[in-house]
């Protein structure tokens, strides 16, 4: 039933933006086309443990595409945006989907701004966590870094300032997080139920959620204040028994506020970063940081290379009971910007638990070819995860992927 | 009576004196004067948006282009305030670069990054650094506020069809990845014809030529092409410039950092 609601409403949403396109092809002037942009990606992930559990394989194949139209008319004051995203996976039926990451309507007049239908929108300024950032649900059948999200429904105002922005948003429809199935790998050693989650809410995913947020500069600070009200995206997973006997896990999804702040600013060579969260809920309540700097040395090369040295502190006041396993954690990284014709960028990153001794570190190396083509590619391993440790679940699936993308 | 005097005393006084600091006006001080009467010569335009095919090529002659779009908000007492939208290559179509020039002060800029909706603030910092790869600098592209570089003129020279002021600056700012650049500026309308560059070793470093003057609104003059080429590496950057508009309407909102993300 659940399922057939949401199909509806998205059903009603992709109905909207058709027939707003059609409607503005009669008024727009002739000047503005439709543009269509976006991606095709053939992407091989090879994991070289065997795996935990029976079902997982050692590898698997997928193809992506993101296609984006978008046409604006009136100087860019009307805008519709449309782009679906699809995911084949040769080995995981829920890796494999289908999401429609922006469907929306901009009309801007004077200092407000208004956007209506599906959307994307970040929030906050660190680079190994993102806290503050809560509007849309992470995609994380996508990738382990949770920089993947699902296109939320939203009304969206905007109110620009020049000393900055305040924005409303109207969230209706909730967005479940994804999954890794049975089959997949980075998976739960309990199987991820997503066909039965539970709410807090009696109105379930229809619960309408809201939240403000407020971004101001001055001189060379950014500050951002945001409050979120309504469905936590950071689900609770419950065992239940399931029709086999066996025991699965079902996302529980509880109603919160979340209070935010994130502050950046730059002194010299030193970029400097803080994000913090409350959040509060019935019976508990939690404060959450991340904060750290990026040294940049500049021009190291002959040819104008540039090298990154970041470090981030997370901290969780529900210590080794939070969710996100970032606890008391330290992020160390290099980013290594080669400033050539192909945008070469090499990002290397660890992080260390100190309650759990805990080890993950990523590399990533990215590089264009030609000017339609680009490489991307990753590599994650986890090393001396204590039992206790959230992490402990992907303590054999070490990984490497190889994302070859044809941009038009 | 006694007034007059001093009058008819002091006008040949003040002649000579006159005179003697024109004849005295150092290098620095005429170069100084050309870079203001050439500031001035250009102020007023407002905005400006413009298009940039940018070719990079290396030294076996390979190939890569860049489609930037340009829109320039003209500040008064300050730097002006830029913004370069990317249309291609098209995995960083929608990219944007916002800058506000401060003249001595560092420049305030963000990035926006539209596969994640993300506005980041940049550290400009890094104004000796490459351009997207080319072999164009920050500095080489920000603002020219006139408190940048000291002066010092060199000579009149000719310089193809135009006779040419020739000057010497000398970057006055921090992180910048020259000792000098000498400049030829025509001395009928302030057209930058040349500049060489010299890096921190005061070697020859670049070249850029600039040329296909056009006047737009019948007193601004825009170069269809900017050609650089670095002597120390033997790789060349083109800007072909096109749809120059002036004056334009174009919302002052437009460069507001929050305002990035819908900007296309």
């Amino acid at each position: 039933m659940s399922v057939f609601r949401i199909r509806f409403s998205r059903l009603c949403l992709i109905f909207c933006v058709v027939s707003l396109t059609l409607i503005q092809e009669v008024i727009a002037d002739e000047n503005s086309k439709g543009v269509w942009s976006g991606y095709i990606s053939g992407q091989g992930r090879g994991f070289w443990q065997s795996p935990q559990f029976d079902d997982q394989r050692d590898g698997d194949l997928s193809l992506a595409v993101e296609p984006e139209y978008y046409k604006d008319w009136d100087n860019g004051l009307r805008a519709i945006t449309f782009k679906p995203f699809v995911r084949l996976d040769s080995n995981d039926p829920e890796r494999s989907h289908v999401d429609i990451r922006e469907a929306h309507y901009l009309h801007v007049l004077g200092d407000w701004e208004w956007r209506v239908g599906i959307a994307k929108v970040f929030w906050g300024v660190t680079e190994s966590q993102h806290l503050v950032d809560i509007i849309n649900q992470t995609d994380l059948v996508e990738n382990l870094d949770t920089e993947d999200k699902l296109g939320q429904p939203m009304i969206e105002t905007t109110w620009l300032q020049d000393w900055g922005v305040v924005q409303f948003y109207i969230l209706p429809g909730f967005r479940e997080r994804t999954f890794p199935g049975r089959k997949g790998r980075l998976r739960t050693s309990l199987v991820i139920d997503t066909d039965e989650e539970e709410y807090e809410s009696g109105a379930e995913e229809r619960h309408v959620d809201w939240a403000v947020r407020l971004k101001t500069q001055f001189g060379p600070v950014d500050l951002g204040l945001s409050h979120f009200s309504g469905t936590s995206r950071t689900p609770e997973l419950q065992p239940v028994l399931n029709s086999n006997g066996g025991v699965d896990l079902v996302p529980y999804y509880g109603l919160i506020d979340q209070t935010g702040i994130d502050l950046q600013t730059i002194v010299g060579n030193w970029t400097l970063k803080l994000e913090s969260i409350l959040q509060t809920r019935k019976g508990r309540d939690f404060t959450a940081a991340v904060g750290g700097f990026e040294y940049t040395f500049y021009g190291i090369s002959e040819s104008g290379a540039d090298l990154g040295v970041l470090s981030e502190y997370h901290f969780d006041d529900r210590k080794q009971d939070a969710v996100t396993g970032f606890q008391d954690d330290i992020f160390l990284g290099l980013r290594y910007v080669l400033n050539d014709a192909q945008d070469t960028e090499l990002l290397a990153g660890g992080f260390y638990d100190f309650d759990y001794s805990s080890k993950s570190v990523r590399v990533e190396l990215q590089r264009r070819f030609s000017d339609s083509w680009k490489l991307e590619s990753e590599l994650q391993m986890f090393s001396d995860v204590a039992s206790e440790d959230p992490l402990r679940t992907f303590h054999r699936d070490d990984y490497f992927q190889i994302d070859l993308a044809y941009y038009f | 009576m006694k007034k007059s005097w001093i009058l008819i005393w002091l006008l040949p006084i003040s002649l000579i004196c006159y005179v003697g600091n024109v004849l005295a006006e150092t290098p620095e001080e005429k170069g100084l004067a050309i870079a203001i009467a050439a500031d001035k010569r250009d102020a007023g335009f407002e905005t400006q948006t413009a298009e940039m095919v940018m070719t990079l090529r290396n030294r076996q002659g390979q190939e890569s282009t860049r489609y930037i779009r340009t829109r320039t908000l003209e500040v008064e007492g300050d730097g002006d305030k830029t913004l370069s939208i990317f249309d291609r290559p098209a995995d960083v179509k929608h990219t944007a670069v916002l800058t506000y020039s401060h003249g001595l002060e560092p420049d305030d800029q963000w990035l926006y990054l539209p596969a994640l909706k993300r506005v980041k603030r940049i550290n400009s910092r890094n104004k000796s650094g490459p351009f997207v790869g080319s072999e164009f600098a920050f500095e080489d592209l920000g603002s020219q506020e006139v408190e940048k570089y000291s002066y010092k003129y060199l000579r009149d020279e000719a310089c193809g069809e135009w006779e040419c002021h020739v000057i010497e600056r000398y970057p006055e700012y921090e992180y910048s990845g020259y000792t000098r650049q000498i400049g030829w500026i025509d001395k009928a309308e302030y057209r930058v014809v040349k500049i060489e560059f010299y890096d921190r070793k005061d070697a020859k470093l670049k070249t850029l030529t600039y040329s296909g003057y056009q006047e737009y609104l019948d007193y601004y003059w825009r170069p269809d092409e900017m050609f650089m080429v670095n002597h120390q590496t033997g790789k060349e950057t083109t800007l072909k410039w096109s749809n120059y508009k002036l004056k334009t309407d174009i919302s002052e909102r437009d460069f507001n950092p929050n305002a990035l993300p819908r900007l296309r």
